[in-house]
C-alpha cells in the first residue's frame, strides 16, 4: 500500500521544495486546457498557471460549440470558472499565439507550456462546386448560431428555398439539423445569438437531409442526441427501411460496440414509427440518408455561383480488415435538391510557426501529450517543456469528459519530466508575459473582465427571458470587459 | 492504515483548492468538512459540522428526508454503509456514505477526485466509476436509458461500469468497491482485469 502512495506524494511537494515556483503557460481555455490546469494546480503545489485565450471570452467549445438548447452540457463552465478563480491561476484573453506573441517567446518565458488550442478549422471535401455560396462548414453555422465573434456576420441564406443537405451524420450534423427545424419559439429562451434567432425565424427551411457515406451501424452520432431529435414534437423523421439491412460485419460491429447497437436499435425504431405518421403540409422533416457520398455541388445558371443541389454515388460497405468498412462507390448517381449545404464531415487543427505539425492526421505528433521535435523522424525525441492535451494532440474526436483523461495523461508526463528535471532554471512566467504584453500594447482581458462580460449578457437575457444575450463582436466584448 | 488517513488528511490541509463545488452539486447544498470523520480522535468535533447540517437543513426544506437523519440531535444515526474507492494511484480510500447519497457526492464530501462536470444533470460521463465486483453490481437499479447514453461514451468503460451521481447507497451495497478510470493506471496490475464491452 505505501508504495503507491510514497510517489504521488513526492512529486506533491517536489515543487514547493525546489527554489522556484513552476510557471506554466496554457494556451487554450476550453475544457482541454482547464482540465490540464486542474490537475496541474492539484499535483504540483508550487505551480503557477497563466491560461490564454484569443477570445475575449473563456470555455472554449462549451461557449461557441455546446448547442443552445443543450444547456445542461453547459454546466462544466462551473468548475473552470473555480480553476480560473483560484489564486495560483490566471486567465488573460484577446491574446493570440502566433500575432501578440511567439511560441518560442512563450517556451522562455514558462517551464512547462501546454498547447490545448483545439481545432478552429475544417475537413474539405475537395470535390467540385465547394466554393459556391450556400455551402458552409458546420462549424462556422455553429459559431454563428452561439455568437462567436468572427462568424455574427455570416448571413447564411436561409430563404432560398425549404431544402438543407448536412452532410455527415455525427453529434455537430444532429445539432444543426435541430437548430435549423426547432420551432424558433422554443429557441427563443435560450442562449441563441439574436441575429440568429432572428434569421432562423424568416427561415423557409423546412426538410433537412443527413447523408452518410455508410450506413446506420456506422453513423458517427450518439444515443442521446438521436433519442433527443426522434422526441422532438411535430418533427417527422425518414429512414428508408432498406437501408437498415445489415451485413455480417454490420454484426460483428455491433457486437463489439455497445454504442453501435443502441444507436442502430434507435434508428430503427425511429424508421418503423415514420412510416405510420400522417402527412401535414408545413411540417418539417429530417432525413437519413445513408449509403451516398458527395460527388460534386450543383449551380443552376441563373443562381451566379450559389449551390442548388448536390450530386451523390451511390455506396456499397467493403471490409478492410480488423472490423472495419468503407463506403466505395457503385458509380450510381442521383441529385438531391437544396439551397444551403453544410459540410459536418469533422475539425482540422491549426498549426502554427515553430510547432512540428502533422499534416496528414491533422495533429501535433506527440507521445502521451510530449510534442515530438520531427514528425518523420524519431518518436524519442521530444521538445522540451512543450506539451499538447484536447483535441490538437488527439484529433477532433470524443465529448467534454474525453479531456479528462486526455489532460491526465498529459499531467503525468509534465510530472515525470520535472522529476528527470526539466525545469531546472528560473523562469520569468507572468511577469514577463505581462511585460511583453504591455510593451506590444495587447489589451489582454483578465478573468474579472470576464466576469463584467458574463454580468453584462445575463442582465441583457433576463430582459428577454433568455439565460444570457450573447455579445457577439469583438468591440462590444471588449468595450464590456474594461 | 493509520498514516494512511494522516497523509490524506495532510494533503487535504495543503490543498488550496476551493471546495465551493459542494454548495452546487446535485441542488443538495451540503457544505460537510470531513476531517472529523478520519480521525475518531480528531479535536474537530462532528457535533460542529452536525449542526452547521441541521442549520442549512433548516434552512432548505429541498432536503431528502434521508439527510435530515443525520443530524445528532434525535441521538439517531442513519445508517452508513462503507465504500472504498481505489483511484488512480491504487490508492484504496474507505469513506462511511449515509444511505440515500449518491456516490458522487460521497466522493467529494471526502475530498476523493471524481469530477461531476454537469452536477448530476445525466449530460456527462466524468462520474464514470467501475464496480470491482460483480456481485455488488447486479445488487444495484438497472441504469436507466439516459444513463446508459451518457455510459456508451465513458472512457475505459468496462462491463460493471456506472454513472456515480446515479449510484445511491442503500444498505445491501455495504463494502462495495469502485474504481476510478485512469488513463495512466492499469488496472490489470491490481489483477482487475475491465472487459471492453
Amino acid at each position: 500500500m505505501s508504495r503507491y502512495l510514497a510517489r504521488p506524494l513526492v512529486s506533491r511537494y517536489l515543487s514547493s521544495v525546489s527554489s522556484h515556483p513552476l510557471h506554466v503557460c496554457i494556451v487554450g481555455s476550453g475544457p482541454a486546457g482547464f482540465y490540464t490546469a486542474d490537475k496541474i494546480l492539484k499535483a504540483h503545489e508550487g505551480a503557477r498557471i497563466d491560461i490564454i485565450d484569443r477570445l475575449p471570452t473563456p470555455f472554449g467549445l462549451v461557449r461557441s460549440g455546446v448547442a443552445p438548447d443543450h444547456p445542461e452540457t453547459k454546466i462544466a463552465i462551473n468548475q473552470f470558472s473555480r480553476v480560473a478563480q483560484h489564486e495560483r491561476c490566471s486567465f488573460y484573453g484577446n491574446v493570440k499565439l502566433g500575432s501578440d506573441l511567439l511560441l518560442s517567446e512563450l517556451r522562455d518565458l514558462y517551464h512547462v507550456v501546454v498547447l490545448a488550442y483545439g481545432a478552429e478549422s475544417d475537413k474539405d471535401l475537395g470535390i467540385p462546386g465547394e466554393s459556391l455560396s450556400g455551402i458552409y462548414s458546420a462549424r462556422e453555422f455553429v459559431w454563428w448560431y452561439n455568437g462567436h465573434p468572427d462568424y455574427s456576420s455570416l448571413k447564411p441564406y436561409l430563404k432560398r428555398s425549404d431544402t438543407a443537405v448536412i452532410l455527415g451524420q455525427g453529434n455537430v450534423a444532429l445539432d444543426v439539423a435541430r437548430i435549423l427545424l426547432r420551432p424558433t419559439t422554443e429557441l427563443a429562451s435560450t442562449d441563441i445569438a439574436r441575429h440568429a434567432l432572428s434569421a432562423l425565424e424568416e427561415s423557409s427551411i423546412r426538410k433537412v437531409y443527413l447523408i452518410g457515406r455508410r450506413g446506420p451501424v456506422q453513423a458517427a452520432l450518439t444515443a442521446k442526441e438521436l433519442r433527443e431529435v426522434v422526441g422532438i414534437k411535430n418533427l417527422h423523421i425518414r429512414i428508408k427501411e432498406t437501408d437498415l439491412s445489415v451485413t455480417p460485419a454490420d454484426e460483428e460491429e455491433m457486437k463489439n460496440s455497445r454504442a453501435r447497437k443502441r444507436i442502430y436499435e434507435l434508428l430503427s425504431k425511429a424508421a418503423a414509427a415514420a412510416g405510420t405518421s400522417e402527412a401535414d403540409p408545413d411540417q418539417r422533416e429530417l432525413h437519413f440518408v445513408f449509403f451516398r457520398q458527395p460527388d460534386r455541388f450543383l449551380e443552376l445558371d441563373e443562381r451566379m455561383g450559389h449551390v442548388s443541389g448536390v450530386n451523390l454515388e451511390k455506396t456499397i460497405l467493403e471490409s478492410v480488415g480488423s472490423g472495419k468498412q468503407i463506403a466505395v462507390g457503385t458509380g450510381e448517381f442521383e441529385d438531391l435538391n437544396c439551397s444551403m449545404v453544410l459540410k459536418a464531415i469533422g475539425y482540422k487543427s491549426v498549426p502554427i510557426n515553430g510547432l512540428p505539425f502533422d499534416h496528414k492526421k491533422g495533429v501535433v505528433p506527440n507521445v502521451k501529450g510530449r510534442v515530438v521535435s520531427h514528425p518523420l523522424g524519431s518518436l524519442s525525441q521530444t521538445e522540451p517543456g512543450l506539451y499538447v492535451c484536447g483535441w490538437l494532440k488527439r484529433g477532433p474526436v470524443g465529448i467534454i469528459a474525453t479531456n479528462l483523461y486526455c489532460a491526465e495523461e498529459t499531467v503525468e508526463s509534465i510530472r515525470e519530466d520535472i522529476e528527470e528535471g526539466v525545469c531546472k532554471s528560473a523562469k520569468a512566467g507572468s511577469k514577463g508575459l505581462i511585460e511583453l504584453l504591455e510593451k506590444r500594447e495587447v489589451k489582454k482581458v483578465e478573468y474579472s473582465g470576464w466576469e463584467k462580460i458574463d454580468a453584462k449578457e445575463k442582465q441583457m437575457g433576463s430582459e428577454r427571458n433568455k439565460p444570457r444575450e450573447k455579445l457577439v463582436t469583438w468591440d462590444d466584448l471588449l468595450a464590456a470587459a474594461n | 492504515m493509520l498514516f494512511h488517513k494522516l497523509s490524506r488528511l495532510g494533503s487535504r490541509i495543503v490543498k488550496e483548492l476551493p471546495r465551493e463545488r459542494h454548495f452546487s452539486m446535485c441542488r443538495m447544498r451540503i457544505l460537510q468538512r470531513s476531517y472529523g470523520q478520519y480521525l475518531p480522535s480528531s479535536p474537530m468535533p462532528q457535533r460542529q459540522t452536525m449542526s452547521f447540517q441541521e442549520a442549512l437543513f433548516l434552512k432548505n426544506p429541498k432536503f431528502s428526508t434521508s439527510f435530515s437523519t443525520t443530524s445528532e440531535k434525535s441521538g439517531e444515526e442513519t445508517e452508513k454503509i462503507n465504500v472504498i474507492f481505489v483511484d488512480k494511484d491504487g490508492e484504496e480510500i474507505h469513506i462511511k456514505v449515509p444511505v440515500g447519497m449518491n456516490i458522487l457526492e460521497a466522493a467529494h464530501e471526502n475530498d476523493i477526485e471524481l469530477e461531476g462536470a454537469c452536477e448530476c444533470s445525466l449530460a456527462c460521463s466524468t462520474c464514470h466509476v467501475i464496480v470491482m465486483d460483480t456481485e455488488y453490481y447486479n445488487k444495484l437499479e438497472e441504469p436507466t436509458d439516459e444513463e446508459n447514453d451518457m455510459l456508451d461514451l465513458a472512457f475505459g468503460l468496462t462491463e460493471t461500469s456506472r454513472l456515480g451521481c446515479q449510484v445511491i447507497a442503500k444498505p445491501e451495497l455495504d463494502g462495495i468497491r469502485l474504481a476510478i478510470p485512469s488513463a495512466t493506471r492499469n488496472f490489470a496490475v491490481d489483477g482487475f482485469v475491465p472487459k471492453p464491452h
